[in-house]
């Protein structure tokens, strides 16, 4: 662990500078929410202090929770993917979700935003039960997420991919989109609200080109924006920086940095430890399906179940020679153990054709 | 040379005939399931032949009104079209191939069936049903016009007006449609479905939406193809027709409002050239019998579409009006 912090740090103290001034420099015409994000760390630390004092345990209250989880467990045949007794996620905080491979994380966010259905537990949003929601819905409640693979729509532009996110579309019906008359105002207004966007997140020049086109970074970016067009009030980000070149990932962070500072809960899986010990004002570790550590980012590098998820229990200490010793007796007991049950076998097969 | 004129004539005639309109609202309504919505519906036939025999046995076996007919041919495709929709939307896009392929394989065989006879007269079809129709007509039906070196009677030449009507009318529609918001939402979901829920769409109703409207579509090519033979027999939609309307499509470009129409024409067009064109090299003797006998030309003309079609796929993917960049995405 300390190993890889060391390269890691001063990179990402860098880059936060970087990030922080790369997109107020290149886009005036965004100025608004820049400038309400670098007056407004007061936000920040609203939520940063409100977590401050709680304790570091799993499953502990928070003083204003926005989604709650009680009891979730899914399985897939006999692998238990999801089991998490308590979890709560703070309101206008960031919340980052982290775990080895394979830990629930991608399930977990799958069954809060109603892709998956959970085998028992309760989940709530704002005080709102979401189960049994189909994704939709949950999406309308304004719990929006992305994907760990960019769902960019490739065939559609990227202004349509844009538009799609507004919500409460009169055209979106059959009959009304045949009188252009109807929506054609709605329309306007959100194509201004898609290009302050695409402004904002640096697309504009690429409003007319295919979604497929883009790389693999700007579909990233384009997914995001997408997902903030419907006015989320919850943004679930399934490993966002996955496969994003490092210049973008600042940019990238800023802009999730900026989603907290506009009032919005951000919940966001990630593998990159700089990253998450950066922008999040929480971190829930996940492994083998369960929640396994809860604190502040500074908390967690020194917590021991988390190193143990991550590395191994043993990972640091070379075996002692009593361990050594233990360790060999007990595999000698097994096996004669198992020596023994065949012999019985073997012994009765025998006797058995003795008898005959 | 005269000989070839009239061979284009002849053509000419089959690319603007009921046949073509047929095939152009069976085309258009795949368009909409396929193209827009990335529904593979692959028994569209089914849906053209519930439209057709709507108006049939409405009108020879229970002696309604010819309108009330086209409503049951349209409820019948609607109620079609939601049988099939309810249990497979939901599931992978293969489901509904699965179960629309069989849908109207099933269907066929239930129609030419001895104990559906009572209704449908089985294998002998039904037949003088579109008299209120034809007496709709503007112009004397009993006789013969002549239109560009073509002959047509005057019922077939009344049913090809309000044919391409229709095709006119569903083309605007369409038009309409997919430059909504309505459009763009299942163009969307054409491209990936959980981003669109994701995004607060019900993506279940607007494949049901797409699914009854291209059936509906296709039930309207089925009243038209009906009208035009005067007659309504199972084995006339047979799901080769499907097939073809796929080629018409592909031919014209998928997702273009003109595209299945234009494709439907030229697919028409081609075929019976081929066939005229052929029939009379060969009684000319500039192809010798012994190469190619008459009685192949008919199976040799569709191996022409198929080298035609592997042409297209090789040279323009995107069909006659669609657009490369948005084909050649896929290739990434």
């Amino acid at each position: 662990m300390p190993a890889d912090q060391t390269p890691g740090r001063p990179a990402s103290h860098g880059a936060t500078a970087s990030g922080a001034t790369a997109p107020s420099g290149a886009a005036p015409g965004a100025s608004a929410p820049e400038h309400a994000w670098r007056t407004g760390d007061a936000p920040r630390r609203v939520a940063q202090t409100a977590l401050k004092d709680l304790p570091w345990e799993v499953g502990v209250a928070k003083p204003d929770p926005a989604i709650v989880v009680d009891g979730v467990t899914r399985t897939f045949g006999g692998l238990t993917a999801v089991s998490v007794d308590h979890l709560e996620v703070q309101r206008g905080g960031i919340t980052g979700l982290i775990g080895p491979n394979g830990a629930g994380k991608t399930t977990l966010f799958n069954l809060l935003t109603g892709f998956d259905q959970p085998n028992t537990g309760t989940w709530s949003f704002e005080g709102r039960p979401l189960g049994k929601l189909a994704p939709h819905q949950v999406a309308r409640l304004g719990v929006v997420r992305t994907f760990q693979l960019t769902k960019a729509l490739s065939r559609l532009t990227v202004l349509q991919n844009m538009l799609l996110g507004a919500q409460g579309q009169k055209g979106e019906s059959f009959l009304r989109a045949l009188v252009p008359g109807i929506w054609r105002a709605q329309e306007r207004a959100n194509t201004e609200k898609a290009m302050e966007l695409l402004t904002r997140f640096k697309l504009d020049r690429k409003k007319d080109d295919f979604a497929g086109t883009l790389s693999g970074g700007q579909r990233k970016l384009l997914e995001m924006a997408r997902a903030l067009m419907s006015d989320p009030k919850v943004v679930m980000l399934d490993e966002p920086m996955a496969g994003v070149n490092p210049a973008l990932t600042q940019s990238l962070l800023g802009h999730v940095k900026d989603l907290r500072e506009q009032g919005m809960t951000v919940v966001f899986v990630e593998h990159d430890m700089d990253v998450v010990r950066d922008i999040s004002d929480w971190v829930v570790v996940m492994a083998a399906g369960k929640v396994i550590a809860e604190g502040p980012p500074e908390s967690i590098s020194q917590n021991q179940a988390v190193v143990d998820a991550y590395l191994g229990a043993h990972h640091d200490a070379p075996l002692t020679v009593e361990e050594e010793d233990r360790v060999l007796a007990e595999a000698e007991a097994a096996i004669a153990r198992e020596e023994n049950a065949d012999g019985d076998v073997i012994g009765s097969d025998t006797r058995r054709e003795e008898d005959r | 040379m005269g000989e070839l004129v009239d061979a284009l004539a002849v053509a000419l005639k089959a690319g603007l005939g009921f046949q073509a309109v047929f095939l152009a609202l069976l085309a258009i309504g795949i368009n909409v399931q396929f193209g827009y919505a990335g529904l593979l519906n692959f028994g569209q036939i089914a849906f053209a032949m519930l439209g057709g025999y709507g108006i049939a046995v409405s009108v020879s076996q229970w002696g309604l009104n010819f309108w009330v007919g086209v409503a049951v041919g349209i409820l019948a495709a609607v109620v079609l079209a939601l049988l099939l929709g309810l249990p497979t939307l939901r599931l992978r896009a293969d489901y509904l191939a699965i179960a629309t392929i069989a849908a109207a394989e099933g269907l066929r065989l239930l129609f030419r069936s001895v104990s559906a006879t009572p209704v449908t007269n089985g294998t002998r079809g039904l037949s003088g049903f579109n008299a209120d129709f034809v007496a709709l007509a503007p112009w004397d039906t009993a006789r013969r016009y002549g239109i560009l070196g073509t002959r047509w009677s005057g019922a077939e030449l009344w049913v090809t007006v309000v044919g391409w009507l229709l095709v006119a009318l569903s083309c605007l529609l369409i038009w309409l449609l997919v430059r909504s918001p309505w459009g763009r939402v299942v163009k969307s979901i054409r491209e990936d479905e959980d981003a669109v829920r994701s995004l607060g769409k019900n993506v279940y109703v607007y494949k049901m939406q797409a699914l009854v409207l291209g059936g509906v579509l296709g039930s309207l090519g089925g009243m038209v193809y009906a009208l035009g033979t005067a007659s309504a027999n199972p084995d006339q939609y047979q799901n080769a027709n499907t097939f073809l309307a796929y080629a018409a499509l592909i031919l014209g470009g998928a997702a273009r409002v003109l595209g299945p129409v234009v494709g439907a024409m030229l697919m028409f067009f081609i075929i019976q050239f081929a066939d005229t064109g052929l029939r009379t090299l060969i009684g000319n003797g500039v192809i010798p019998e012994d190469l190619l006998s008459a009685t192949d030309v008919a199976q040799l003309r569709f191996v022409l579409i198929g080298l035609g079609l592997m042409l297209l796929l090789v040279f323009r993917p995107q069909g006659i009006f669609g657009d490369r960049r948005e084909v050649m995405l896929d290739a990434r």
